[in-house]
């Protein structure tokens, strides 16, 4: 079996100009020729296909349709839907609770990036570190993703309770400190809701620096040793430029997903108090949902589409600024 | 190895797509087609709840009158209890499902735990996934009416003996402006003020005295926190009920929070009364510190509280002992239920509202006939029918449940008292504990809730008392001023 040439296709996917005219045709032919339609292969590869095309079709893509379809639609899914253009995404710009939303959102993601993003990352790499009992760390560090969403959020909801008594406050007291609000005041809420959010989700994050962190030459190592390197500047020289590319993956990731933080609010506050800790996707929720006679289910699809749109573009222009970054 | 030949090829990958798509119909059928079952909470103790109104009859072109069995098998399915209800709760309602069943035998009733959320009721709304009969508040009836989310049971109810003696201003709750009747009120209830009367001793309060003014309540809590440090008074302010105890507070005071009706209607938030009343909650937050440390309370995890004895005083429906006894378990040498002080103003009066019983509008003829059948049943029939009556406590007597809730009347209030009486050796609900608010309720004016968009409302003003129980120096008057804004935008809707 051949191998590609690895130094063309890198070359071709920079966009390299030092390329050839000869390296390109030739690589042209053969993406045109793995995307020819051979018969009898290709019907076979279409059967398999076929599933799972069908499943992303009806139970992804169809509605995503249908989302786009009612966020132009005046509709509660109870009378017949009315076609009232972009009314929809007027009415939720227009609304006041709309920019709080926005910008819990962001405060949430800015603070999740600030205090969340390098905690596994540092967990990771003082874990590589460790030399003995390492599986007993990665176990310690993943639990917390096992522990089922609601029922980590009813623990902490006691860890969070504002009396004296409350597990946070009697630690607190300890050091002779006053009882903090935690979740009750609009202040403390949300940065509340990144240290819960940020220890159920590290653990996961923690895996996969893990893994990357296997990919690391040992001699590398060596080599700093050999040089007098000390932790710091093994890992700034050595471990975060093989990481840079997970790094850039995990950021991207983290910020789509905390764009979306539903559950953490709608669970711990109900996005109070006094809005503190509405989100995005909790402002979808309660108009879909918060009326009990008929959600507005046109302004909730507006909203999420406003808000796909939003972290597609972002996505898009992160890729594009990262692009030469990630190797 | 060498690779199949194209027959082969197109042989199996015809067997995978075959394969994967009957696993694929096998998986997706639970989560697609009965939605109720998902959606819907589980039933714990009745048989699994149905899609939605299996009726084995074809429906049929004039239902009959409801004191007739039906002629065919007829399956519908009810709303039974709230979801994490006691068993012995369960074993009371499984009774009288079987004392229903044995009285019409051609009906099979299914059950499905139920709790009127309005989030949980729009997803079943707009999944159609609502049983044939369910419960609402006073609140949502016009509007479900106006939806054609309800079905007219005009006929059926006028086959009821009793179809004449409603109180017509109860009965309008689930009318339509023609007077056509497509809900049946089951309950009423004034708000009242729940004590736990072991903090009162606790605190040094004589516990047979509950407060008389807002003065009084607001010492009692103050001692209740510095003597347990247990909240003293604590107030609802999630899920819609901030705006449903603010509007019960300005209605003490003598506020109303609209003027007028429809789309006529006008916010009035930013009244003297709704100021008061977020000034005294400010003051008993701020300045007595007597309302504990949770402010984010709804409904459900107020009782949770109050029941596990870390509330003394907070506002609620008079009837909710019923939930506090079957879901929270609360001791009754604990409770204590007083009347809501009013203020000296001529619009001072308690906030009232109900629960309406109404049928499915997409059940069929049949399954409309069973339903009010049962509404007369499991509803009624106890209100009006000394046999019924007697049959009902005695079933919920056995089975520990609670009898003799204080309640309000649907008829009027000498029929209730007639039905009390017929089930007096039966009731085992803390009498003694409840006279202020029972000796007293009948004399205060019952002002029904605001009539216009009142979810809304209700949703809008939540933020406003988080704010002021959470914020010293949150604005009233701005707030205020906000919130009556917001809401008359809303109110201007369509």
């Amino acid at each position: 079996m051949q191998l590609p040439d690895v130094r063309k296709r890198r070359s071709l996917l920079r966009g390299a100009p030092a390329a050839s005219v000869g390296s390109i045709a030739e690589s042209a032919e053969t993406r045109g020729r793995t995307r020819s339609w051979r018969p009898g292969a290709g019907v076979a590869g279409l059967l398999f296909l076929l599933p799972m095309l069908v499943i992303f079709g009806v139970f992804s893509w169809l509605p995503i349709l249908r989302a786009l379809e009612m966020s132009v639609e005046k509709t509660n899914l109870v009378a017949p839907p009315v076609f009232v253009g972009l009314d929809n995404f007027a009415r939720v710009l227009a609304d006041p609770v709309f920019w709080v939303a926005v910008k819990n959102t962001a405060w949430f993601a800015l603070l999740a990036l600030i205090f969340g993003y390098p905690v596994p990352l540092v967990l990771a790499v003082l874990m590589s570190e460790a030399r003995r009992f390492r599986g007993l760390y990665s176990v310690l560090a993943y639990l917390p993703v096992v522990v089922p969403p609601v029922v980590a959020v009813l623990l902490w909801k006691f860890f969070y309770d504002g009396s004296s008594t409350g597990v946070f406050n009697t630690i607190l007291g300890w050091f002779g400190m006053k009882p903090a609000a935690w979740l009750q005041s609009a202040g403390t809420a949300m940065p509340s809701l990144v240290l819960e959010a940020t220890w159920a989700a590290a653990g996961g994050t923690v895996i996969i620096y893990l893994a990357a962190l296997q990919s690391v030459p040992a001699e590398l190592y060596d080599a700093a040793d050999v040089d007098g390197a000390g932790l710091w500047r093994k890992v700034r020289y050595v471990t975060l430029p093989h990481l840079r590319g997970i790094l850039l993956i995990t950021l991207i990731l983290q910020i789509i997903g905390t764009s979306q933080l539903f559950l953490e609010p709608f669970l711990f506050t109900g996005g109070g108090p006094a809005n503190a800790t509405t989100t995005v996707l909790l402002l979808i929720y309660r108009y879909a949902f918060q009326n009990s006679i008929g959600g507005d289910y046109g302004s909730a699809t507006a909203l999420s589409v406003m808000l796909a749109v939003f972290l597609a573009a972002f996505s898009w222009g992160y890729f594009r600024l990262t692009r030469g970054w990630a190797t | 190895m060498t690779a199949p030949n194209r027959p082969t090829r197109l042989a199996i990958a015809a067997l995978a797509v075959v394969s994967i798509l009957g696993a694929c119909t096998a998986t997706a059928a639970p989560t697609v087609v009965p939605a109720t079952a998902t959606a819907a909470p589980a039933t714990a103790t009745a048989p699994a709840a149905t899609a939605t109104a299996a009726v084995t009859q074809a429906p049929t072109a004039t239902p009959a009158p409801a004191t007739d069995t039906p002629a065919a098998q007829t399956e519908i399915t009810v709303v039974s209890l709230i979801p994490g209800s006691e068993q012995t709760a369960f074993d009371a309602f499984n009774a009288q499902v079987a004392q229903f069943e044995a009285k019409y035998p051609n009906i099979k009733v299914n059950a499905q735990e139920y709790e009127w959320t309005g989030p949980t009721f729009a997803a079943m709304l707009a999944g159609g996934t609502l049983p044939d009969v369910f419960t609402i508040p006073f609140t949502d009836g016009k509007s479900l009416i106006e939806q054609h989310q309800l079905a007219d049971i005009s006929t059926l109810v006028a086959a009821l003996p009793y179809a004449a003696k409603f109180n017509p201003n109860v009965l309008d709750a689930g009318q339509d402006a023609s007077g056509n009747v497509f809900a049946i009120p089951t309950a009423a209830y004034g708000t009242g003020l729940h004590y736990n009367r072991s903090l009162f001793a606790e605190a040094g309060l004589d516990p047979d005295k509950p407060p008389t003014s807002w003065a009084e309540i607001r010492a009692a809590a103050k001692a209740i926190a510095e003597q347990t440090g247990m909240s003293g008074y604590s107030e609802m302010s999630q899920s819609n009920t901030g705006g449903w105890m603010l509007t019960t507070f300005t209605y003490l005071l003598g506020g109303r929070m609209e003027e007028g009706i429809g789309t006529t209607a006008q916010a009035t938030l930013d009244n003297a009364a709704t100021k008061t009343a977020l000034q005294t909650l400010h003051d008993m937050r701020w300045t007595d510190n007597s309302m504990g440390s949770n402010f984010l309370l709804d409904w459900g995890s107020i009782n949770q509280d109050f029941a596990a004895g870390k509330i003394g005083m907070y506002m609620s429906g008079s009837d909710v002992y019923t939930s506090l006894k079957r879901t929270n378990n609360i001791s009754p040498d604990d409770y204590g239920l007083a009347a809501l002080p009013l203020a000296d103003d001529p619009n001072a009066g308690i906030l009232g509202g109900g629960t309406l019983a109404a049928v499915n509008v997409k059940s069929s003829d049949a399954a409309k006939d069973a339903a009010v059948k049962w509404i007369d049943f499991y509803y009624m029939s106890k209100l009006l029918n000394q046999e019924a009556a007697v049959l009902d406590a005695k079933t919920l007597f056995d089975a520990g449940q609670p009898v003799g809730v204080p309640a309000l009347p649907i008829f009027d209030k000498a029929t209730l008292d007639q039905s009390n009486e017929w089930i007096k050796s039966y009731i085992n609900v803390p009498l003694d504990h409840m006279s202020s608010f029972t000796s007293g309720v009948f004399q205060q004016p019952l002002v029904p809730e605001p009539a216009t968009h009142t979810q809304e409302l209700y949703a809008a003003l939540d933020p406003v008392v988080q704010a002021v129980l959470t914020d010293e120096n949150a604005d009233i008057d701005a707030l205020l001023t906000k919130v009556d804004s917001d809401v008359q935008a809303i109110l201007a809707k369509p």
